[in-house]
Formats: C-alpha cells, sequence, structure tokens
C-alpha cells in the first residue's frame, strides 16, 4: 500500500499546512474557541450529575470489546434479524461499493431526490457526491450540514459542521443559495439564530413532505433484535425516517452491539458527552419495515454494512479501539490541537483526535495528510479522560507514529502489507512540520486540561521518526515526573529555537 | 465471493490474535453478560413515585416543555383549555385515544389514516396522544406508537404535541428501567423537550423540525 487514493475524498494538504491556513483565520478561531469551551463546560456538569460515570465508561468500553472481538457472529446475528424483520442487508467493502449499493437502490425507486439526515459514515464515502454524478440530488437536512452544502464547504466539527461559520456568514449564504435548491429564504432574513432557523424549517419541509427516499446512518444497531437507533436534535432525523416509503441506512460495521439492554449504557453516556444533554431531543428506534395496515413509516428498509477500512483496523491489536468510537466528539471540545487548527486541518470527515487516530487507520497512512494526522496532537491526555469508551487516542497516536517512521506489518483491504519507513518522503515532512505545529505552540498545550501523568508513559527518549529528528535537536529529556508542558515551558526558553519550530513559524 | 464473504473473512482474520474469537459468544449469552460488567446503577438515587413525577416534571421543563398537572376528570377541560389557549382549529387525535379526553375541545377532530399525506399532517394545528413511558432522571417521553400514541408522523408534523403520561404508573427513575419496560420490535420515538438546535454559534433554538410546542400533561388518578 502507499498512496492509495481514497475513494470519494479529495486530496487533501498535509496538516500543518491546513492548520497554518485555520489558524490565519480569526473568525474560525473565534467560532472554535467559543464553542468548544462552552460545550467542554457544560459536559462537565452533564456528567457530574450520573455517580456511576466511571461504571458506565467501563461497560461501554466492555460492551465494545466484547462486540469487536466476535465481530462476524454480531455481524451475522443482525443480518438475520434485520431480514426477520423485514429489511434488506447489503455488504459494500468500500466506498465505492457502498455508493454503488445505494444509487441503485434509488434508481429502483425511479426517484431522482432523496433526503439526508446527517451521517458520518455517509460523508466519509462521499455519497452525495456519487448520487450526484448519476443525477440524484441529496438533500441535507440537519440545519448544520445545510449550510455546509448550501455554502459550498466542509464540516469542520462532528456534532456542530458549521462550527466554523457566524450567523451573519448563514445569513448571506441563506440569502444567495436557498433559491437555487429550493423555497428561497424569506425577504428581510435578519441574523438573529430563531429566523435563521425558521427559514431552514420552511426551505426543508417542502423536501421532507414530498419526499419518498430516505437516506441515513445510525448510531447503533442491536445484533438481537435488529433494531437500529439515531440519536438527534433537530427533528429532521425523524422526518427522514419515517416520512418517505423506502429508508436506506449506510452504517459502519462497528456499529453494531449485542443486545437490547446494552443501550441502557450508550443512550447514557452519549447524550451527555456530545450535547452535553441529560438527554438529547429525539431519539428513533426501529426494527425492519413497517406493515401495510400499521403504515407507521418506510415500507421498504435496506441496511448498507459498511467495511471501508474498519476490518483493516480492527486487524492492528492497539489501533482497533478506535472501532469503539461513538463519535459524541468530546475529545473535540477538550483538545488544544483542534481548538487553534480547526476540523478542516485534519482533512477528513473525522476531525480532531479520534480523526487522527481514525482516518490513518481507515486510509493508511500513504498520504501526506494521514502520515501528519497522528503527529496532530500533544499528546496531553485530555481527550482519554472525557472519551465515554475509553479510548486511549494518546497511546494509539504513538503506535501510528511509529508506524509512519518505522514502518510495519499492517492490513490493507485485507492484505497483510509490509510498510517501508517513511523517511526521508514527503509524507515524513509533512509529519515532521505537524509536530513543529503542536510542539510552537505551547499556548495551545496550556488551553488543555491537566497534563495528565499517564501520559508519561508515551514519552520515549527518543520520538520515533520524525520526532526523532525533532528530539536530536532538542534533547529529549527523559520526563519521569515532569508533565510535558511543564518540560515544555522549562526548555524552550534557552535553546529553544530547534529546527521544527524555525519551519512552522517561518509562515 | 460475495462482498458478504468477504469481509466477514477479513473479519475472522483481523481477529487472528483473539484467544477465544472462533469459539463465539454462548448462545444464550451469558458469557457475553459475564464479560460485560454491568457495576453500574439501575437508577440514580431512592426517590418515592411522588418524588420521581416531580423530578420529571423539573426535567421536562428543564428542556422547554411546558408542565401542566392535573386529576383524571379533570382532563377533559384542561385539554380544552390548552387548544383553545393555542387557537387551534383541527386537532389530530390518534385512533386509540380514550374518546372522553377531547369531549370537551372546540376544534374540529381530525382522524389519521393510512393514507393521510404528510401535506394533510401539515395542516393540522395540534396532537394530542398518550405515551407508553416517561422517564424522570432525563425528562423523557418515549411514545412506541400504541393505539393512543398513533403513527410517528402525527407527533412530528404539526406544530403543537401534548402529551398525556399517566402518573405515577407510566414513570420510571432512568433510562435502563425504562428499556426494561419497551417493546423493541415497535418503532419508538424518545422525546426530551421541543426539537432544537445549537448548530448556529451555539445558540439554542426550539423547534427546527419537530413540534415547536411540547405540552405534557401529567394526569393522575385514573
Ligand atoms: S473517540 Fe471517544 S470522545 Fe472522541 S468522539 Fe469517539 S467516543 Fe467520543
Amino acid at each position: 500500500m502507499s498512496g492509495g487514493a481514497f475513494v470519494g475524498m479529495p486530496a487533501f494538504p498535509p496538516f500543518p499546512r491546513a492548520a497554518h491556513e485555520a489558524v490565519r483565520n480569526t473568525t474560525l478561531r473565534a467560532n472554535l474557541r467559543h464553542a468548544t469551551h462552552t460545550i467542554r463546560d457544560k459536559r462537565a456538569r452533564a456528567v457530574a450529575e450520573l455517580d456511576d460515570w466511571a461504571e458506565l465508561r467501563e461497560a461501554g468500553k466492555r460492551i465494545k470489546d466484547e462486540t469487536l472481538r466476535h465481530l462476524d457472529r454480531y455481524l451475522e446475528q443482525l443480518e438475520e434479524s434485520v431480514v426477520r424483520a423485514g429489511g434488506t442487508v447489503h455488504w459494500a467493502a468500500d466506498a465505492a461499493e457502498a455508493n454503488r449499493i445505494v444509487t441503485e437502490l434509488v434508481r429502483a425507486t425511479g426517484e431522482t431526490e432523496v433526503v439526508k439526515v446527517k451521517s458520518m459514515a455517509t460523508q466519509e464515502i462521499g455519497l452525495n457526491e456519487a448520487l450526484e454524478a448519476e443525477g440524484i440530488h441529496a438533500y441535507e437536512t440537519d440545519l448544520a450540514e445545510l449550510i455546509v452544502q448550501l455554502g459550498k464547504d466542509r464540516p469542520s466539527h462532528i456534532l456542530v459542521p458549521a462550527i466554523h461559520r457566524n450567523r451573519g456568514e448563514i445569513r448571506d449564504i441563506f440569502r444567495e443559495e436557498m433559491g437555487a435548491w429550493g423555497r428561497p429564504a424569506p425577504d428581510g432574513l435578519t441574523d438573529t439564530p430563531a429566523e435563521l432557523a425558521d427559514a431552514a424549517r420552511l426551505h426543508l419541509r417542502e423536501k421532507f413532505l414530498r419526499a419518498k427516499v430516505g437516506v441515513s446512518g445510525a448510531n447503533f444497531m442491536v445484533a438481537e433484535t435488529g433494531t437500529l437507533v439515531v440519536v438527534e436534535s433537530e427533528g429532521n432525523g425523524r422526518m427522514c425516517l419515517t416520512l418517505p416509503e423506502t429508508l436506506i441506512s449506510v452504517v459502519g460495521i462497528e456499529k453494531v452491539v449485542p443486545t437490547w439492554r446494552d443501550l441502557e449504557v450508550f443512550l447514557q453516556t452519549l447524550p451527555r458527552s456530545s450535547t452535553a444533554e441529560r438527554m438529547n431531543p429525539y431519539t428513533s428506534m426501529w426494527t425492519g419495515t413497517s406493515d401495510a395496515q400499521t403504515a407507521d413509516g418506510p415500507r421498504a428498509f435496506h441496511l448498507v454494512l459498511l467495511d471501508n477500512g474498519r476490518t483493516d483496523t480492527l486487524a492492528d491489536e492497539v489501533g482497533r479501539q478506535a472501532l469503539r468510537c461513538i463519535r459524541c466528539s468530546a475529545c473535540l471540545n477538550v483538545c488544544p490541537v483542534y481548538e487553534r487548527a480547526g476540523g478542516h486541518a485534519y482533512g477528513s470527515v473525522y476531525p480532531g483526535p479520534i480523526g487522527a487516530i481514525l482516518s490513518p487507520q481507515l486510509r493508511g497512512t500513504g498520504s501526506e495528510i494521514d502520515a501528519s494526522l497522528p503527529y496532530a496532537s500533544s499528546l496531553c491526555g485530555a481527550c482519554y479522560e472525557v472519551c465515554p469508551v475509553a479510548i486511549d487516542i494518546p497511546e494509539v497516536l504513538v503506535h501510528l507514529r511509529e508506524r509512519v517512521v518505522q514502518g510495519g506489518e499492517v492490513t490493507r483491504r485485507g492484505v497483510k502489507v509490509t510498510l517501508k519507513p517513511a523517511r526521508g518522503h514527503a509524507a515524513e515532512r509533512a509529519a515532521m512540520r505537524a509536530a513543529g505545529f503542536v510542539f510552537a505552540r505551547p499556548g495551545a498545550l496550556r488551553l488543555g486540561q491537566r497534563l495528565a501523568s499517564r501520559t508519561r508513559r508515551f514519552h520515549p527518549r527518543t520520538l520515533p521518526g520524525p520526532g526523532r529528528a525533532w528530539s536530536a535537536a532538542r534533547d529529549l529529556p527523559k520526563v519521569p515526573a515532569e508533565p510535558f508542558r511543564d518540560w515544555w515551558e522549562r526548555t524552550r526558553g534557552g535553546a529553544a529555537q530547534g529546527s521544527g519550530r524555525q519551519e512552522v513559524s517561518g509562515k | 465471493m460475495s462482498s458478504r464473504d468477504l469481509i466477514l473473512g477479513r473479519v475472522r482474520r483481523a481477529l487472528a490474535d483473539v484467544p477465544d474469537a472462533a469459539e463465539g459468544p454462548a448462545g444464550d449469552g451469558s458469557a457475553y453478560e459475564a464479560a460485560v460488567d454491568r457495576g453500574y446503577a439501575r437508577e440514580h438515587g431512592g426517590r418515592t413515585p411522588e418524588e420521581t413525577v416531580d423530578l420529571l416534571a423539573e426535567n421536562l421543563a428543564d428542556y422547554r416543555a411546558i408542565v401542566h398537572h392535573c386529576a383524571a376528570e379533570e382532563l377533559p377541560e384542561l385539554l380544552a383549555r390548552l387548544l383553545a389557549a393555542r387557537g387551534a382549529r383541527t386537532v389530530l387525535a390518534p385512533p386509540g385515544l380514550p374518546p372522553h379526553w377531547l369531549q370537551a375541545v372546540d376544534a374540529t377532530r381530525v382522524r389519521d389514516r393510512a393514507a393521510s399525506t404528510p401535506h394533510e399532517l401539515d395542516r393540522v394545528d395540534s396532537v394530542v396522544t398518550g405515551c407508553a413511558v416517561a422517564v424522570a432522571e432525563t425528562g423523557t417521553l418515549v411514545l412506541d406508537g400504541s393505539a393512543d400514541q398513533g403513527r410517528r408522523r402525527i407527533t412530528l408534523v404539526p406544530d403543537h404535541h401534548v402529551c398525556v403520561v399517566r402518573v405515577p404508573d407510566q414513570v420510571v427513575s432512568s433510562v435502563p428501567l425504562a428499556l426494561g419496560r419497551l417493546d423493541p420490535t415497535r418503532p419508538l420515538t424518545w422525546i426530551s423537550g421541543p426539537s432544537a438546535t445549537s448548530d448556529i454559534e451555539l445558540d439554542r433554538v426550539e423547534g427546527v423540525h419537530g413540534p415547536r410546542t411540547l405540552e405534557v400533561v401529567l394526569m393522575s388518578g385514573e
């Protein structure tokens, strides 16, 4: 494997270059800072309400681990249950196959429009673009996704994809673009959030009411019952899941959980970690199709189970824990690097700490962006602390850094291959600059949560690869008892003008 | 090879390092339950049924549902008042709603039929339903499509939803207790306050697509 183009994704500049652009964008930075800090504080309060949070977190971790251990069995069981309930199950090995399946399913209905509820999986595979190429219009219905789609933009946050836009920009986008997509924005639209939301309600309602095909993802799939779960806030999910005649759900294979009872854990941890609410406004659960008599929801239901690099990730003993992720985005909101760099810098639909470990595993580290992602972190450990399924993101980051630099055995598309070390390649230089970006910003580090002493075990004497070059120039100390941040503060004063820093600050 | 076999084959090879992966979980799920330590609480704190209802009311209101209390015999009058205050000209009632609930209501009753189009529903002013269970700790109502709750779309398209909860019987403390009462084969909708978005600079705005006004009647003594 090397540089294998990732189907459905445009080429992205490596992390450091994109991050620099973001840092220069003051609107973006102010919005991000406001947003991440607001959610971060609220989340802490929502979590503190439950005195058994640690136990819920541990149970969530174990449920996911047990599922992954026997993933083949649970997928087969899920398939059986969905089929028993009247649904049809499709399997897609990669993005291209998933897009093909969905396109054919939509074609078979004779429709040329679909309504979509925000889904990471369909963004990951570039479904909207693939449908568009076949003459099928996919309308995003989540308010933020609508803003992104109308603005011909990319999402920058898992949960608040338009976090980089402020109200004035949103009003301008609505005024200029809504008319071309359907019902135009009302005359005299101002930039108050309530008016903007109302404009979106009117614009999208005509699409919901006439939609014949809905496309969704899912937060959870229950193997024993065949139930799918979608957690949302706005009601656009309910619209897409209940009004159309045909529903197509594209879901990563790691979203399966064994039992109905398992939901009792995630329905407590997900809303609190994600929107910092006791419960999100709407959660929909459905099992198969509805019969003609009750006519409650779609008569045809298709589940597309997506691999697209997940089984390769599963093959990595350290990296597989990334598949536990329930996409709450708590790790983004506490990440000092994300706060500075913004979501777009990660060059993937999965930004922030989880993106830094998931994208290089799903896509491989052949491209500059993917090779640089494991370096887009200060290893401060705040992401691990807040993760509701206890993914040890720093551990995986260090592991992936080694992989980039030293090479080694990995699985790509189901086949074991040996990666060559990236030394001297463009990928290494990108990684090097990413490390430089992070280390040149002690202020960013300080903004993070306390540097847990636990990260100390990730401090090798010399950092692998780009880190090695860096540490050679910087004289990396042993860091036995001193948090990284303190060490940084202390040492950067004197000989702190090392090559890594020079390189990034020389705009 | 089909993609199904391809993917399942990849999964099995990926798990080659896992000692007992091939054996799989025991059929009765006991091995699974043993591996998953459910050391978390079934509910948080001990409350009397009355206190649980109070907590429900508090959390519903915190997420901006409008909460009313009444005794069973007061319900028809209360519903009539709520709908009149709203100025509702039409009200939709699911087929199994007790007929006397709406006996005092002036608004024209609209019947939901399997053939009703979303556009027809969009012209309805208000909808009145019961619920399957309510969760106090989270301020959540769960609808399961029973005859007094109707199809999912009837509580989605109209802009005003009045939901009647029979207290204390339909109220549980926690999410785990609620799941135990629900039937996964039914279409389920969990509702916690009116629809909302924080997508614009994180300012919370109520009501994007679902009903913008959610009123909850906690009815006792039935
Ligand atoms: S890695 Fe953990 S904290 Fe980050 S999005 Fe996934 S579940 Fe949430």
